[in-house]
């Protein structure tokens, strides 16, 4: 690991600049127009720096991260698979990076033709009559989802239904969501099985009923096994069925919600279908819909007329939600999403359901013969699962934030901490199907040296990490002084 | 092709070890009837070398063509070094950075952006992206709704020089929230609000004012008094600004007496490619008091447990993963690639780099309308000062005209038709320092060529 | 054991209320709450003049970890926010039942009487009950 990077600021020198990148100088008199008013008074603050300084300092600083291509990296309800250099590749050809959004779609069909492809594809993969690919986030398909659900009962003429019903180990975008679209959330529990509480749901649905957002797998990493009974509660009620996409990697090819009886849904591209994490984004939470809610789509979508391909719009869906892109969406993650699909085709969608959960299981049972107690042994994974170190936290006092810790110092980026709410001091490990057998075995390997090492050196866990470019970091500090600049004479 | 790396050796060791015989036997919790049969819908796999080539057979078609198209998203030079680095395995395939010792790359250059950020716009904290420029400005006014106690009304008054499909955006994200966005006239001789459109609203109750600068149009608001009026009033400022110009025009925190209160925009301009609309990100910058009202991620510099310089996620108890429903959004995903993209853009830049940037689209723009206007049937349509984009208005349909261009591998502009048809036949041009002398030339000669031929039939 | 003065009145939702000689209220967050949050980064406290009703939130706690609503045990008006505590939140953690008092209450008439407030004893059945 590199040497700690100062911060960029700090390498400016007055003058310095990566001259050769810049436009030539315009005289002063082409800018005479603007009035003096409305002028900037003082350059803005930024680097003063060489093209060569630039690029050693973001290279070194990307060479202080984990990411998939260096390490193993099983983020419970992430999903990271490997992202296929083909993807970016082609995705980045010029004539794509070069389009302007507001170009004429006379010049864009080939684009446009990715587009309406992966929009058939998702339909097929999910079981839904129509998809909307320009919500840039799964949180911001959620958004769509809970807002068509809204419409659609708004227009029956039905304005009472303004409660969303959400598992109480619901990932928190949900009832973020529903709150964002001006609905109250009603929690509902789950039983030791791990399935949703079947009397408590019929005790929670009524004529206020907007809804239930569902995710299957649930976020304890189990199926739902009563989908068909939950969505005909919900359906009789007068609610509708949202499906949280987080978890599709599990029965990829293998079911689809459309099938269980959801009425709409997001995907998450940025997980299932492998376009790249980056650093936090930029993702894409394409919506599928049934029927019912087809009228409501956002847009714009991508419609075909004979051979041509053309944006429908406000004209063509007046029903629609409306616009939640400046644009479409993330147009260069939808163009990776739609080469992966065709890299996996229709076999391959199969593959990456049952490899992905070969591995989870696999995972789950080797880690439970090294001693390790999983939250729901008595259930098959889907494609995650949850291991508990609440025995560890309460005999050894080692908690789970410890393990993931050090679990870095093996090599091995931690997994999901702490979520679900529900599970106490509980991982949440996800493999993914593009991950050895050798590495699965690897990481159980280093799993139990830190168990023995909890058992026989605790404060060796409770410090970790040891070998990271920073030790463990003081969070309360950064949340009481807030250091969210650099300043020229501040000091952390 | 699924990247699936196990051997049957691998997969009879495996199941072995769990116990079952097949894979299909762990899929047992699902009702079998609700197995999927065939997908059907999903054609046969390719292989790279075929995709590649479907990808390279379509890219062809579409081309690329000579663009004079602004309208929010904006051609600039962008060094290679920026995508070199940001497709960097490294940060390409890098996670949210929760787990902070392991993502101290991230961390450090999100640190960076938002210093650069909120130095452009004058703000004392920025947020690590919303989705897009549009997305940020719905997000700002549901902000200032949190933030301003003393107003109840949720009316924010929106000019009409807005980018129209911010206001789009900005209702249908808000629109259960019960915001009320409340459009202020221009004057259509000055493309610019009108100082009596706010009259109306002198004595009324209303929460927040967006400004944007430059507006839709290119032309320059008169931000000092617009702030001014507002802040007379107890109504919070929201600017939208361009980063680019922001090199060379007064940020928004020294706008009026007072300053904005919170600075949004599109970042897209800054080192990230037009792409056909994304990923762009949109910045959030505001004032520190405001800071637990911004949604989205924040990073913080800390110290860890040795006592050396660090950096992590901060004030995250804001937001949904902890305070779920009574979170400031529900953003979880941000645009963190294209925020590493801009902020290695801007350190290549820097101060000269950008306000040279910024100096020569203006310039280029003057000589484009000032190229175009030479021909006869075109003038331009304001006439007080504009940046890098401006308004023509033709003495025929603009539709056609562009459809000419197009034929001949340019890109005339906007047309404004759909959405401003009280100008007449108005076309929104835009030139940056992309652009040169010729290629002006060339849009020129043809415009000329085109409305000649158009007169003649 | 967590400190649980027997001389105020506690809450469900882990608020204490202590009466103060003028017939105003002092309201805090109790140790056991303090604890669970953990070490608190940022603390909001109603202004004076406030007008809330019973189990309206009034304030916020903020940890690293979580950001809680603290909730008026009665109705009444606000008179006072504790200022100390924006710029040291810590003081809550320090000393919950004392210094790190949130805000100040003149009860609603007859809303103190009428309300259903906690002796130390069953709060303490509470905090058993959810260790369980």
């Amino acid at each position: 690991m590199p040497v700690h990077e100062k911060v960029i600021f700090e390498y400016s020198r007055p003058g310095r600049g990566a001259i050769d990148q810049w436009p030539h100088e315009t005289p002063a008199s082409a800018l005479a127009d603007l009035p003096a008013k409305l002028r900037r008074a003082r350059p803005p603050e930024l680097p003063e720096v060489g093209e060569l300084e630039t690029v050693r300092h973001y290279t070194r600083l990307s060479q202080l991260n984990f990411s998939i291509d260096t390490h193993f990296y099983p983020l419970g309800s992430c999903t990271m698979k490997y992202n296929p250099k083909g993807c970016n590749q082609y995705a980045m050809l010029p004539e794509f990076l070069a389009r302007h959004p507001l170009a004429p779609e006379s010049q864009g069909q080939g684009f446009l033709a990715c587009l309406y492809e992966l929009q058939e594809m998702l339909k097929a993969v999910s079981g839904m009559e129509g998809v909307a690919l320009s919500p840039m986030a799964g949180a911001q398909g959620e958004f769509a989802g809970v807002a068509m659900i809204r419409a659609y009962h708004r227009a029956r003429g039905d304005l009472k239904r303004n409660e969303i019903i959400v598992p109480e180990a619901a990932h928190g975008t949900n009832p973020a969501t529903a709150t964002m679209c001006g609905c109250q959330v009603r929690e509902i529990p789950v039983t030791s099985s791990g399935d949703i509480d079947i009397e408590a749901l019929k005790g929670a649905v009524g004529p206020q009923t907007a809804g239930i957002m569902l995710t299957n797998p649930s976020t304890l990493g189990v199926f739902e096994r009563r989908i068909a009974e939950v969505a005909r509660i919900v359906h009789e009620a007068g609610g509708l069925l949202y499906y949280d996409g987080a978890n599709l990697n599990a029965i990829l090819g293998m079911a689809r919600p459309g099938d269980m009886g959801f009425d709409v849904i997001h995907m998450n591209l940025h997980k299932t279908f492998s376009t790249p994490h980056g650093g936090g984004g930029p993702g894409a939470g394409a919506v599928g819909v049934g029927t019912r809610l087809l009228p409501f789509l956002p847009i714009p979508v991508v419609g075909r007329d004979g051979e041509r391909y053309r944006w429908l719009t406000e004209a063509d869906l007046p029903q629609s939600i409306g616009r939640l892109s400046a644009f479409m969406g993330n147009a260069g993650v939808l163009l990776r999403a739609y080469i992966y699909m065709r890299l996996l085709g229709r076999e391959g969608m199969r593959q990456v359901g049952e490899y992905a959960t070969l591995n989870a299981n696999y995972l789950a049972k080797r880690l439970q013969d090294a001693g390790f107690d999983a939250a729901y042994p008595q259930r098959r994974a889907s494609h995650e699962f949850i291991v508990t170190l609440k025995r560890q936290a309460r005999g050894l006092n080692v908690t789970a934030m410890d393990f993931a810790k050090r679990l870095l110092d093996y090599g091995f980026h931690a997994p999901t901490t702490y979520f679900p709410l529900l599970v106490p001091e509980c991982l949440l490990i996800e493999p993914t199907e593009t991950e050895t057998r050798d590495t699965l075995d690897a990481f159980v390997t280093a799993m139990s040296h830190i168990q023995k090492e909890a058992e026989q050196e605790p404060g060796r866990m409770t410090s970790a990490p040891h070998t990271m470019p920073v030790r463990r970091l003081d969070d309360v500090r950064a949340a009481r002084q807030l250091d969210l600049i650099w300043k020229r004479t501040a000091q952390p | 092709m699924a990247f699936i790396p196990h051997t049957e050796a691998d997969v009879a060791a495996m199941l072995a070890a769990i116990g079952v015989s097949r894979i299909e036997d762990l899929f047992d919790e699902i009702p079998p009837e609700l197995r999927a049969r065939s997908l059907s819908g999903v054609p046969a796999a390719l292989n790279e070398m075929e995709i590649g080539r479907l990808m390279s057979e379509r890219a062809r078609a579409d081309g690329i063509a000579l663009s004079f198209l602004g309208a929010g998203a904006y051609e600039h030079h962008i060094p290679a070094a920026v995508w070199a680095i940001t497709t960097r395995g490294e940060f390409y395939s890098a996670y949210t950075p929760y787990q902070a010792e392991a993502s101290q790359g991230t961390l450090q250059l999100i640190y960076e952006f938002q210093t650069m950020i909120a130095g452009l716009t004058g703000m004392e904290v920025a947020n690590a992206s919303m989705y897009d420029g549009a997305s940020a400005t719905a997000e700002a006014a549901l902000m200032a709704v949190r933030l301003n106690r003393k107003s109840k009304s949720a009316r924010i008054l929106v000019p009409m020089t807005l980018h129209p499909h911010y206001r789009r955006v900005a209702v249908a994200t808000t629109y259960n929230q019960g915001l009320k966005f409340e459009e202020l006239p221009y004057d259509t001789h000055e493309g610019v609000v009108a100082a009596a459109a706010l009259a109306p609203y002198d004595a009324e109750d209303i929460t927040a004012l967006i400004i944007p600068q430059p507006n839709f149009f290119g032309c320059l608001e008169d931000v000092d008094a617009l702030t001014d009026w507002a802040h007379a009033r107890g109504i919070l400022v929201i600017a939208v600004v361009n980063p680019t110009a922001l090199a060379l025009l007064k940020p928004p925190r020294e706008w009026g007496a007072r300053g904005a209160d919170i600075a949004v925009g599109e970042g897209q301009p800054l080192g990230v490619p037009l792409s056909s609309g994304g990923p762009y990100f949109g910045f959030m910058t505001t004032r520190m008091e405001h800071v637990r009202q911004m949604p989205g991620r924040i990073v913080g510099r800390t110290l860890d447990a040795a006592g050396k310089q660090g950096f992590t996620l901060t004030l995250q108890a804001r937001e949904q993963h902890i305070r779920r429903a009574k979170a400031t959004s529900n953003i979880c995903t941000n645009q963190g690639l294209a925020v590493t993209a801009a902020t290695i853009y801007l350190s290549l830049l820097g101060p000269q780099g950008l306000t040279r940037t910024a100096a020569a689209a203006h310039a280029r723009t003057r000589e484009l309308t000032a190229a175009l206007t030479r021909v006869a049937g075109v003038r331009l349509a304001f006439p007080g000062p504009c940046f890098h984009e401006a308004v023509l208005q033709l003495d025929r349909p603009v539709a056609p005209i562009l459809r000419a261009l197009a034929s001949h591998g340019i890109l005339g502009g906007l047309d404004l038709g759909a959405y401003h048809p009280e100008l007449g036949n108005a076309l929104l041009v835009c030139a940056t320092e992309t652009k040169t002398s010729a290629d002006i030339d060339r849009y020129r000669s043809a415009l000329s060529e085109t409305l000649q031929s158009v007169r003649a039939a | 054991m967590s400190n649980l003065p027997a001389d105020l009145k506690y809450t469900k939702s882990h608020e204490w209320v202590r009466t103060l000689p003028d017939s105003t209220v002092e309201i805090g967050i109790t140790d056991h709450a303090q604890h669970e949050l953990g070490d608190l980064v940022f603390v909001e406290v109603p202004d004076a003049g406030r007008v809330v009703k019973a189990d309206e939130p009034c304030a916020v706690v903020e940890s690293v970890k979580a950001a809680s609503d603290v909730y008026a045990p009665i109705a009444g008006e606000i008179t006072a926010g504790n200022p100390k505590l924006a710029a040291e939140p810590e003081i809550v953690n320090a000393d919950p039942y004392g210094e790190g008092w949130l805000m100040r209450l003149k009860p609603a008439p007859g809303a103190l009487t009428a309300a259903a407030l906690l002796s130390a004893a069953q709060y303490q059945q509470v905090l058993d009950a959810e260790a369980h």
